[in-house]
């Protein structure tokens, strides 16, 4: 209790100090360069002056924060990247070296390659479909709440969810996971379903989609409402069908939404860590790029330069769809 | 649609929604009703079978002869094994390899010409000719089909014993700082990348969608390290909740300039300009004009910024230390499927008191968080 006490006050005290920094600064420069009560000339100059210098006053503390916590890491991380364990010795490219020739790493490769070509396909294909069959039923927003819902749970929460899913028993004995009492049900033999390599990505996988497709569902079901009704009407007159009008008229018009849900998944995909931190850590040929980056950085008191190297390949594979967004948003603001 | 809502295919779509609703729901269902059952029925049987009564096998020890009464020349020994419970006997035995070989209510020859008789209703009657001796009681092996029976005791149990509780009081502790700093420090940095004119505008903003997606992986080993450094110089210990705090509010800032930047470039031109006629100075038009219009803005970033801060498990272990007073909810639950893996009345009612708080957010705040995700930003975990 003591501790929340702690933290609200700090809270407090963190947004008073904030607000006095805005106010303070503020102040201060309609002090040094005031604009009221002076000759023409010299006020316009002033005015000239405060105008420079006042949005880097409002920008300086975020500035501040993200050149610290965001971009001085991300050049740091590249030096370290040639560095030796401790980040003291510069050894050139041998921690890309070891790293391709480390059968850990190229399993997370070939893993992680998996995961986005699975899950941000199927989370849009998903989503999509969802969104344009409530769309036609009266209760369709009590669904979309529903299926929205595990947005809000955590990773590891979902991890022990899916868990007890896929929760094993031995054979002969009462199922309690609900997919080998299907199983079992329909006259299979139980598997314990985390411990059959390569199939097992598809079930961490699973937990993932189900999480994001609720993501994918509310931007496409605005993206579908926001088509025009016109062209709708048209295709109807035509005499297209349901899925005539749907696949080559609402979809050509979505596309650009598409991409931006499909982007954010992957990027999501990349940095995929809870999941298979906490259902298997890694075991069974199931490690992925982020979580093996996180075994490096602590395993055996811990290795920089190598854990940096993997944070490097994971930057790598964000950075055409970064370049991509930067893009798009320039193009926006331009409009 | 407006055809085709008419057409007769439209019981398909309710029915496959209805699957997919299913889908959806049920492994949270499954999740939250197991976290409410009797630990013994939840190890033996599947939620879904939550309302039927099940069948279990049960030891039981019959009282010490101690206990035991002498009648019309017979030593007796007599109890209950279900001590009142409404659970139903229907088999018995006394020896482990063969735990149901007697109905309820027949008599076991259990060796010495003692009689065991278990009836149906869970009492018991021991008959012996003789005194019986020793001081542990008879193990009785019995099947008992038992009602289903719903508790709190799991939530009870890992509120105190599994640390909860006090997991709680950290989570909370980690995410409510850091979500309220970053909102004005973010919506200052927003006004004036969105209507303060000055060179190098085009380009932070495209800095702040660059760093968007940046992975948290490249901030990782710098920040330790910087940590680390500081900590060591001012004699401090690295892992504190403010150094977490600075990390969540660094990590949120992006999302946060990048959605009020949006949402106050969206705000008519006229209400500033109109403003500026009448002599406000920018700082004015700001605090009195345009922070209370981006409220929309501000709470869906301060619902992204505590879904996100409270279900963070990377940051958390990275920058925050073990001990019972530091170790949030997620990284609880992650120790706790390491260590009671196979005690699912632990887990399931841990991961429900974890996933409670966001779920309450999310449905009573969903409005702020769709108008959030689709100002067309996203940063995800």
């Amino acid at each position: 209790m003591q501790q929340l006490l702690f933290a609200i006050f700090t809270m407090v005290g963190g947004v008073l100090a904030c607000a006095a920094y805005f106010f303070g600064t503020n102040w201060l420069l309609d002090r040094i360069f005031p604009s009221k009560g002076m000759s023409g000339a010299q006020a316009s100059q002033n005015l000239r002056i405060t105008n420079a210098i006042r949005p880097w006053l409002f920008m300086a503390p975020a500035l501040f924060a993200l050149a610290i916590y965001l971009i001085y890491p991300v050049f740091e991380s590249v030096r370290l990247a040639f560095h030796d364990r401790s980040g003291q010795q510069f050894v050139g490219f041998s921690n890309f070296i070891w790293m391709f020739g480390d059968g850990e790493f190229r399993q997370s490769i070939f893993n992680n390659f998996l995961w986005l070509l699975v899950v941000p396909a199927l989370s849009t294909f998903f989503g999509l479909i969802i969104a344009a069959l409530t769309d036609r039923i009266w209760w369709g927003n009590i669904a979309k709440t529903l299926i929205f819902m595990p947005m809000a749970i955590s990773f590891v929460g979902a991890a022990v969810i899916w868990k007890f899913v896929y929760d094993y028993r031995s054979e002969g004995s009462e199922q309690i996971g609900i997919l080998n009492a299907i199983v079992v049900a329909m006259g299979g033999t139980p598997e314990a379903w985390m411990t059959i390599p390569f199939w097992n990505n598809f079930f961490l996988m699973v937990i993932l989609i189900w999480i994001q497709t609720g993501f994918a569902m509310v931007i496409l079901s605005a993206a579908l409402r926001g088509i025009p009704e016109e062209t709708i009407e048209a295709a109807v007159i035509d005499g297209a069908s349901g899925m005539q009008i749907f696949f080559k008229i609402m979809v050509p018009q979505i596309w650009g939404t598409i991409a931006v849900v499909w982007t954010t998944i992957t990027i999501l995909v990349l940095k995929v860590f809870d999941i298979v931190l906490a259902m298997t850590n890694g075991q069974w040929q199931t490690q992925v790029l982020a979580n093996l980056m996180f075994d490096w950085m602590f395993r055996g008191g811990g290795d920089f330069g190598r854990g940096a190297s993997i944070a490097v390949v994971i930057m790598i594979l964000v950075v055409p769809i970064m370049i991509w967004n930067i893009r798009n948003a320039t193009k926006e603001m331009e409009r | 649609m407006i055809a085709s809502a008419r057409s007769p295919l439209i019981f398909v779509v309710h029915l496959s929604v209805l699957l997919l609703v299913a889908l959806w729901t049920l492994p949270t269902a499954g999740l939250l009703i197991s976290s409410l059952r009797d630990k013994d029925q939840l190890a033996v049987s599947g939620w879904w079978t939550a309302l039927s009564t099940s069948s279990q096998n049960l030891t039981g020890r019959a009282a010490s002869p101690e206990a035991q009464v002498e009648k019309d020349g017979k030593f007796v020994i007599s109890g209950n094994l279900l001590e009142g419970g409404d659970a139903k006997v229907s088999a018995f035995g006394f020896r482990p390899m063969q735990p149901a070989a007697f109905e309820a209510g027949t008599a076991a020859d259990i060796g010495d010409g003692q009689m065991l008789t278990v009836n149906a209703d869970g009492s018991y009657e021991i008959v012996s000719p003789t005194k019986m001796e020793g001081t542990r009681g008879q193990r009785i092996f019995y099947t008992a089909s038992v009602p289903p029976r719903f508790t709190l005791d799991n939530y009870r149990e890992v509120l105190s014993a599994a640390g909860i509780g006090s997991s709680f009081i950290n989570s909370l502790t980690v995410a409510i700082p850091s979500t309220i700093i970053p909102i004005l420090v973010a919506a200052f940095c927003a006004y004036a990348l969105a209507w303060m004119p000055f060179p190098g505008r085009a380009i932070l903003i495209a800095v702040v969608v660059g760093l968007l997606v940046v992975p948290l992986q490249m901030s990782l080993i710098p920040l330790l390290r910087l940590y680390n450094g500081v900590g060591a110089f001012f004699g401090v210990p690295a892992k504190t909740y403010v150094g977490i705090w600075l990390a969540h509010m660094g990590f949120g800032l992006p999302l946060a300039v990048y959605l009020l930047r949006n949402y106050m470039a969206g705000l008519p031109r006229e209400i500033m300009e109109s403003a500026r006629v009448d002599g406000a100075s920018d700082f004015d038009i700001f605090v009195k004009i345009i922070l209370p219009l981006s409220f929309p803005a501000l709470a869906s970033f301060s619902i992204f910024q505590f879904l996100w801060t409270w279900n963070d498990l990377l940051v958390a272990m990275v920058f925050l230390g073990t001990g019972n007073d530091e170790l949030v909810l997620t990284g609880r639950l992650v120790n706790l499927l390491g260590s009671r893996g196979g005690n699912w009345e632990i887990l399931t009612a841990s991961a429900f008191i974890t996933i409670i708080v966001p779920l309450i957010v999310f449905f009573s705040l969903q409005r702020y968080l769709v108008r959030g995700l689709l100002s067309g930003s996203v940063k995800g975990g």
